[in-house]
C-alpha cells in the first residue's frame, strides 16, 4: 500500500511539474463552461439543474482523458525509466494502480474546480443537490474507465500521439456502444445476445444512470469491473512487451 | 553473492543470452566485456529483475530473481543502461523517491542521501530538473540511486559511458570504494576499465562466455605477452639483429612510427637476450619496453574467431 502511494505522488507531482497540468485544467472548466452555457442553453431551459453541465462531460472526456493518460506507460517506455521502476521492489500492480490512481486523481481536482457552476445554481434556484451528486460520482468514475483504456493503450507503444489517437478511438467506440452507430456493425451477423452484451457495455447508458441522481450497484460495478479489466490488461501489456 | 545458471533469453528465433553460468562473491568486481549486441545488457536486466529468463536461473543473496522477485530486488541496487531518470524531477526529490520506494525512513533516509550526495557530487545541482543537467551529472544521480540503499549487490551497465577522463577516473575510484564488502557487475567495452576496477574479466560474445579470468590472465594470452619493442634510428639493423635472438618468433615493424615489435616463442623471456644483442651490435636505442599484453587484442582474437566460426 505504502509503495502505491509513493508512486502515486510521484506521478502527481510529475503532472504539476510542467505547465501541461495547468494548461489542460484551464482548457477543461473553459470547454466545460463554454458547452454549459452555449450549447446546453443553461440560462434559457429556466430549470434548476445541472443536467446540460453533465450531459457534456462525455464529449470532453473523450479527448481529454486520453490526452491525460497518454503519456501513463508510453512516456516510461520512451525514457526508459521503465527499467529503472521496474526494477524497485514494487510489484508491477503496485506500480500499475499508483500510476493510475495519479493520473486519476488529477482529473478529480479538474472536476473539483468546476464548483463555480454548482455555486450558481444554489445561487439561481434550489435543485437536488443529491441528483448533482450522484453525476458529478457518475462523471468521476466514467472519467477512470475512459482513464483505464488510456492507460493500457499507453502501455502498448512508446509514441504518445499514436497512444492518444487509439484511445479516442477506443473510448469513442465505448461510448456509444449502446447506440445505433456501434450495434448495426454487429446487429448484421452476430447473435441477439451478443450484441445486447455489446450495448451493455455503453459508458453513456451507464453514466446517463447514475446522473439522473440514482447510483445503482450494478452501474458501481460495471464501471469498476470496466477500470479492473483495462488495468489488468496494462500489466499484461507491460510484461509483454517491457523487452522491446 | 550472485549466482547464475544457464541462464538463457531468446527474442523469437534470436538467441539474446545462452547459457551463463556464473558465480560472483562479495568483495570482487566482474567486468563483462562484449562487443555490442552480446548479451551483456539483456543478462544484467535478468538479473535486475527485469527480464524474465527464458531458461536457466539467477540468484542473488539467496533470493531468486523470478520466484523471490521483491526479496532480490531489495538487496540490489540497479544502473540500466543510459541512467535513465524522471527528468522533470530535481535530483533531490528523485533521490528521495527512490528511498521511499526502497523503504528508507526518517533519519536514515535524510542520512543516506546526504552521503550518495556527498560521493556523487551532486550538491551544486540537487534542485535542478534533471534534464536540464549534463550528461555526466545525469550518469551520476543514476548511480547515486543505485546505492542510495547502501546495496549488497550492484548492476551498473556501462557506468562511465559519456563521462569525461575526471569523471571517469572518479566514478571508478566509488566503485573500488564500494567493491570491499559488496558484489559487484560492471558492464563495459572500455577496457582500459577492466585494468582500473576489475578483479575478474568474462568476455561475452552471441550470448555465451569466451572467457572468464583475471584481466592480467587473460593478458597472457595475448600474442604481445613478454613482447619487446623498441625505436631505433637504424630500424634496418635492429631488425637483423632481433631476428637472429634464438627465442624471437618474428619480429614487426609498425608502418607509422616504425616501432619495433618482437615476438617471444611461446613461454620464452627475450628481454634479456634482445637486450644483449642490440649491444653487442652496437645499435643505439632511443627506447626499449617489455609488453604486459593487450587486452583490446585479446578481445579481438577472441570475439572475432567465435565470430568467424558463427559465420562458417
Amino acid at each position: 500500500m505504502s509503495n502505491i502511494l509513493t508512486v502515486f505522488k510521484r506521478e502527481l507531482s510529475s503532472y504539476f511539474a510542467t505547465p501541461v497540468a495547468y494548461v489542460f485544467i484551464v482548457i477543461f472548466l473553459l470547454l466545460a463552461g463554454t458547452f454549459t452555457f452555449y450549447l446546453g442553453n443553461f440560462y434559457e431551459r429556466g430549470q434548476a439543474d445541472l443536467l446540460p453541465f453533465f450531459n457534456f462531460h462525455p464529449w470532453l472526456y473523450l479527448f481529454l482523458v486520453p490526452a491525460v493518460g497518454m503519456r501513463l506507460w508510453s512516456e516510461e517506455r520512451k525514457s526508459g525509466t521503465i527499467e529503472l521502476l521496474l526494477t524497485l521492489p514494487i510489484t508491477m500492480w503496485q506500480a500499475v494502480a499508483g500510476k493510475f490512481l495519479a493520473a486519476w486523481a488529477f482529473i478529480g481536482i479538474a472536476l473539483v474546480l468546476t464548483f463555480p457552476i454548482w455555486i450558481t445554481v444554489n445561487y439561481l434556484g434550489s435543485p437536488d443537490n443529491g441528483v448533482i451528486l450522484a453525476s458529478y460520482i457518475g462523471s468521476f468514475l466514467m472519467a477512470g474507465a475512459f482513464l483505464a483504456i488510456a492507460s493500457c493503450i499507453s502501455a502498448c507503444t512508446r509514441n504518445q500521439v499514436v497512444a492518444f489517437i487509439l484511445t479516442v478511438v477506443v473510448c469513442f467506440a465505448f461510448l456509444l456502444a449502446g447506440f445505433p452507430l456501434v450495434l448495426d456493425f454487429f446487429s448484421a451477423w452476430a447473435p441477439q445476445g451478443v450484441v445486447d452484451a455489446i450495448s451493455g457495455l455503453s459508458f453513456l447508458n451507464h453514466f446517463a444512470a447514475i446522473s439522473r441522481g440514482v447510483v445503482q450497484l450494478r452501474d458501481l460495478i460495471y464501471f469498476g469491473l470496466t477500470i479492473a479489466f483495462w488495468l489488468y490488461a496494462s500489466a499484461v501489456v507491460i510484461d509483454l512487451k517491457k523487452a522491446d | 553473492m550472485i549466482e547464475t545458471r544457464q541462464l538463457t533469453k531468446h527474442y523469437g528465433d534470436l538467441k539474446a543470452v545462452d547459457g551463463i553460468s556464473f558465480k560472483l562473491e562479495p568483495g570482487r568486481v566482474l567486468g563483462f566485456l562484449g562487443p555490442n549486441g552480446a548479451g551483456k545488457s539483456t543478462t544484467m536486466k535478468m538479473i535486475a529483475g527485469f527480464l524474465a529468463p527464458t531458461s536457466g536461473s539467477a540468484v542473488v543473496c539467496g533470493h531468486d530473481v523470478v520466484d523471490d522477485a521483491i526479496a532480490a530486488k531489495r538487496v540490489l541496487g540497479y544502473l540500466p543502461e543510459g541512467a535513465p531518470s524522471y527528468g522533470e524531477m530535481t535530483p533531490r526529490q528523485f533521490l528521495e523517491f527512490v528511498a521511499d520506494v526502497r523503504g528508507l525512513s526518517g533519519a536514515k533516509r535524510g542520512q543516506r542521501i546526504d552521503d550518495v550526495v556527498e560521493r556523487l557530487h551532486l550538491n551544486g545541482v540537487l534542485e535542478q530538473p534533471i534534464e536540464t543537467l549534463s550528461k555526466g551529472f545525469k550518469r551520476r544521480v543514476g548511480l547515486a540511486q543505485a546505492i542510495v540503499h547502501d546495496p549488497q549487490v550492484l548492476i551498473l551497465d556501462e557506468p562511465t559511458d559519456g563521462l569525461d577522463p575526471n569523471q571517469k577516473h572518479e566514478v571508478r575510484a566509488l566503485i573500488n570504494r564500494l567493491a570491499h564488502d559488496k558484489t559487484i557487475v560492471v558492464s563495459t567495452h572500455i577496457l582500459e576499465e577492466v585494468h582500473a576496477v576489475c578483479g575478474r574479466a568474462i568476455i561475452i560474445a552471441n550470448g555465451r562466455i569466451l572467457a572468464d579470468a583475471t584481466p592480467a590472465e587473460l593478458e597472457t594470452r595475448s600474442r604481445y605477452h613478454q613482447a619487446v619493442s623498441l625505436t631505433s634510428a637504424n630500424v634496418a639493423a635492429a631488425k637483423e639483429a632481433l631476428s637472429r635472438v634464438a627465442d624471437v618468433a618474428a619480429v614487426e615493424i609498425d608502418p607509422q612510427d616504425h616501432r619495433l615489435t618482437a615476438f617471444p616463442k611461446p613461454g620464452r623471456q627475450i628481454f634479456v637476450a634482445v637486450n644483449q644483442a642490440l649491444q653487442a651490435q652496437g645499435i643505439a636505442v632511443s627506447e626499449l619496453q617489455l609488453e604486459g599484453g593487450r587486452l583490446d587484442e585479446v578481445f579481438r582474437t577472441i570475439t572475432q574467431a567465435k565470430a568467424e566460426e558463427a559465420r562458417a
